[in-house]
C-alpha cells in the first residue's frame, strides 16, 4: 500500500492526466468488450463466457493482417470482421443448441470453447507473446496536456470506442433493426409469430457482440502485448463491468467500463499488488447495495 | 429462472421413505464396506501411482460432492467455490507452518476459520440469484486469490507456501508416512461422503431440493430460504476445505492455483461429468477427469482441445453427466422389462 503515492499524484495535474488518460483507455476497451458482452445477454439471456476469446482473436487477426498488407485500417477491419464471421459460425453451430436450457449447460459450453480457442491460437501462432507494434502514423512524440503525457494513439483508441457506442446507442434507439432487436430481447415469441426471423437476429447479435469484442482486440495490439489466454483476464474484468453496470444495460456497461478503468490506473498507484483486488471489492459493494447492479432492471 | 426453465429441469423427486432408518444403515454400512476396500488396497496394489491417485481423488471428490451440494440440491451455482478449497489448504498449512500445534487441532481450527469466512461470505451471495450469485462467488473467489499473492509476508505470494507442512505424529498417526496418509485420506473422504449423505437425506436435504425446484413456493409453506440457503453455503464450504487440507497434505504446500478460479471451474466440470442428479455422481466425474487429465497431459501439450471437446459431448452430445445417464439408462431397461414381463 502506498497512499503517499496516490495522494501525491492527486495533487499533480500532470500525473493527474497520465493516470485519467490511461484509465480511460482502460476503459473504453473494456466497455466495447462489456457491451457485446451485455447485449448478447439482453438478446439471448445467455451468458457468453468465451467472450474474452473474441477479444483475443481480434487482436491476432489484427497483427496477422498487419503483418501481411502494412496498412493499420485493414488490420483493425480484418480483427472486427473476421470475429463477427467467428461469432456468427460459434452461435449458429453450437450456442443456438443450449438456448432455454440450464445455465449450467450454457456455462459449460462456453468453458469447453475457452479451453479449445486458446489451444488453437497455441497452435495457429505459437505460445509465446508477440507483439503487432505501433503503426508508423502513430510513432510520433506524444501530446503535452497540463505536463501530462498522452500518445496519440490513446486519442485514436479513445475516439473509435466512443463512436462505436454512439453509433450503437443510436441504432438500438432510433433504427427499425434496433427496434426488432429491442422486441426480440423483451419477448421473442412476440417478434418469431411476427414471421420475423429469430434465429437470424440472434446469430447477428452474437456475431455484433463478437465483432464488437473483435475490434476492442485490434485495437489494443498495437499497445498490449498478445498471448493465448490473453482474453481470459479482459473477459472477468469485463463481466464486472457488466454485474456493476447491470446485466443488460448499455449505458451501465459505459459507466461501469470507465469507473473500473479508473479504479485500476489510480488503484495501481496507491494499492500497486492489490489493484485486481479493488475491482472486486468495488464489484461486492456494488452488489451488495444494489443487487442487481447500478443500472440494472429488477428481475423477480 | 423462467416456468419454461423449471420445467425442464425439474426431475422427479423421489419420495423420502417415511421411517429413514433403514436406509441410513444401509448407508453407514456401505461407508464402511468401501472404506475397506480402501484401506485394503495398498496389500494387494502396492503401486505409490495407485495410492496417490486415491488421495487426489479424496481431495476432489470431496471438494466436487460438496459443490454438487449447491449446484444440484439446492440450484445455487457458485463459480467461487474453489475458494474454501484454497482456504483449506492454505489455512491449514499456515497453521502447521507457524503455530506448531497438533494435527486434529489445525484441522478442526481450519474449518473453524473457514466457518466465519463462509458465513460472511454466504450472508451477501445467497441473497442474490442465478448468473448474480455466479458472478459474485467468482468475484470472491478473486478477491481471496488477489490477497494471497499481494499478502506475501504471510502467504509467499505466487511462490506459494513452500518448505513443506511438518507433520507432528499424534495418536500414533504419522503423516509424514505415505501410508498413513493414504488410510487418514480415505478416512476423511468416507466420512465426510457418509455426512454429505446423511444432510442430501435429511428433512433439510429435502428443503433444498424444494427451493431448487420453486423457492417462491417453499418461502410461502413457512421456510426461511435465506437462512438454508446459507446453511447448506456454510455446509458445502467446510467439505470443500477439508479436501484442500488432504491437498495441501498431499502436496506438503499450497499454492495460489488452489484459491483460482479453474478449480471452481475444474469442480463444476467434474459435477457435469460425473452427473448432478445422482449422489455419487461428483465422485465418478472426479475420478474421470483424473484420469482424462493425467492422460491427456502426457499423451499431448494441447490438453485444452481433447479437454474442451470431452466437455462439448457431455453438455451437448449426452447432455448429462455419466452416472445420470447409466442410472436413466437402467431405468429405462427395468421399464421396458416390466412391460414385457406380464
Amino acid at each position: 500500500m502506498d497512499l503517499d503515492a496516490l495522494a501525491s499524484c492527486l495533487a499533480s495535474p500532470a500525473c493527474l492526466v497520465t493516470q485519467t488518460t490511461s484509465g480511460l483507455i482502460i476503459g473504453m476497451l473494456l466497455f466495447l468488450v462489456a457491451v457485446g458482452l451485455t447485449l448478447i445477454f439482453g438478446v439471448l439471456k445467455v451468458v457468453n463466457f468465451s467472450h474474452g476469446a473474441f477479444y483475443m482473436f481480434g487482436a491476432y487477426f489484427a497483427m496477422t493482417a498487419y503483418q501481411f498488407t502494412g496498412s493499420f485500417a485493414l488490420a483493425i477491419l480484418s480483427g472486427a470482421v473476421g470475429t463477427a464471421i467467428l461469432g456468427l459460425i460459434f452461435e449458429r453451430v453450437f450456442m443456438s443448441r443450449v438456448y432455454g436450457r440450464d445455465v449450467l449447460m450454457q456455462l459449460l459450453v462456453c468453458y469447453a470453447f475457452v479451453l479449445i480457442f486458446d489451444d488453437v491460437v497455441r497452435m495457429i501462432w505459437g505460445p509465446e507473446f508477440r507483439s503487432m507494434g505501433m503503426p508508423a502514423a502513430f510513432q510520433v512524440p506524444p501530446l503535452f496536456i497540463a505536463g501530462g503525457v498522452v500518445p496519440p494513439y490513446y486519442l485514436l483508441l479513445i475516439g473509435v470506442a466512443l463512436a462505436a457506442a454512439v453509433v450503437l446507442g443510436l441504432a438500438l434507439a432510433r433504427s427499425r433493426i434496433g427496434k426488432v432487436i429491442r422486441a426480440a430481447a423483451h419477448n421473442p415469441g412476440m417478434v418469431s409469430a411476427l414471421g420475423i426471423n429469430t434465429g437470424l437476429i440472434y446469430g447477428g447479435v452474437f456475431a455484433l457482440g463478437g465483432m464488437l469484442a473483435g475490434l476492442a482486440g485490434a485495437l489494443a495490439a498495437p499497445v498490449r502485448s498478445l498471448t493465448p489466454g490473453m482474453g481470459f483476464s479482459v473477459l472477468i474484468e469485463s463481466f464486472i463491468v457488466t454485474v456493476i453496470g447491470g446485466m443488460g444495460s448499455i449505458l451501465g456497461a459505459l459507466i461501469g467500463a470507465l469507473l473500473i478503468g479508473l479504479i485500476r490506473s489510480f488503484g495501481s498507484l496507491g494499492f500497486p499488488l492489490f489493484t485486481e483486488g479493488l475491482m472486486y471489492l468495488f464489484m461486492v459493494i456494488v452488489l451488495v447495495s444494489r443487487p442487481t447492479g447500478l443500472f440494472g432492471k429488477e428481475v423477480a | 429462472m423462467t416456468e419454461l426453465q423449471a420445467g425442464q429441469s425439474a426431475q422427479p423427486l423421489e419420495v423420502p421413505r417415511i421411517d429413514a432408518r433403514p436406509q441410513r444403515y444401509r448407508d453407514v454400512l456401505i461407508a464402511f464396506a468401501a472404506f475397506a476396500v480402501l484401506a485394503l488396497l495398498p496389500m494387494l496394489f502396492g503401486s505409490k501411482q495407485l495410492l496417490d491417485f486415491v488421495i487426489r481423488c479424496a481431495a476432489y471428490g470431496l471438494f466436487a460432492t460438496s459443490l454438487n451440494l449447491l449446484v444440484g440440491y439446492t440450484g445455487l451455482i457458485s463459480f467461487g467455490h474453489g475458494m474454501f478449497f484454497g482456504l483449506g489448504a492454505y489455512g491449514f498449512g499456515l497453521m502447521m507452518q507457524k503455530t506448531g500445534v497438533p494435527i486434529p487441532v489445525a484441522f478442526v481450527g481450519t474449518l473453524a476459520m473457514t466457518l466465519v469466512v463462509a458465513v460472511v461470505i454466504g450472508a451477501i451471495c445467497v441473497r442474490l440469484k442465478e448468473i448474480y450469485f455466479a458472478f459474485v462467488t467468482l468475484a470472491f473467489q478473486m478477491l481471496i486469490h488477489s490477497t494471497i499473492l499481494s499478502w506475501q509476508s504471510l502467504t509467499g505470494g505466487d511462490q506459494g507456501l513452500r518448505g513443506g507442512i511438518p507433520r507432528p505424529p499424534f495418536l500414533g498417526i504419522d503423516l509424514s508416512n505415505h501410508l498413513h496418509l493414504y488410510i487418514a485420506s480415505c478416512a476423511l473422504l468416507v466420512i465426510g461422503l457418509l455426512l454429505m449423505r446423511q444432510i442430501a437425506q435429511s428433512p433439510f436435504g429435502y428443503t433444498l431440493r424444494m427451493i431448487r425446484d420453486n423457492a417462491t413456493r417453499a418461502s410461502f409453506i413457512g421456510i426461511d430460504v435465506w437462512r438454508a440457503k446459507l446453511t447448506i453455503f456454510v455446509l458445502a464450504a467446510l467439505f470443500a476445505a477439508t479436501g484442500g487440507m488432504i491437498m495441501a497434505l498431499f502436496v506438503s504446500g499450497a499454492y495460489p492455483e488452489f484459491a483460482y478460479w479453474t478449480i471452481s471451474g475444474e469442480g463444476i466440470f467434474i459435477n457435469m461429468l460425473g452427473g448432478v442428479t445422482t449422489f455419487l455422481g461428483p465422485m465418478v466425474g472426479a475420478m474421470l477427469f483424473l484420469i482424462l487429465n493425467d492422460t491427456v497431459t502426457r499423451l499431448t501439450e494441447y490438453h485444452g482441445i481433447v479437454l474442451g471437446i470431452v466437455i462439448l459431448f457431455f453438455a451437448i452430445g449426452l447432455r448429462k453427466g455419466l452416472m445420470d445417464f447409466v442410472v436413466e439408462w437402467f431405468a429405462q431397461r427395468r421399464g421396458a422389462a416390466g412391460e414385457r414381463a406380464p
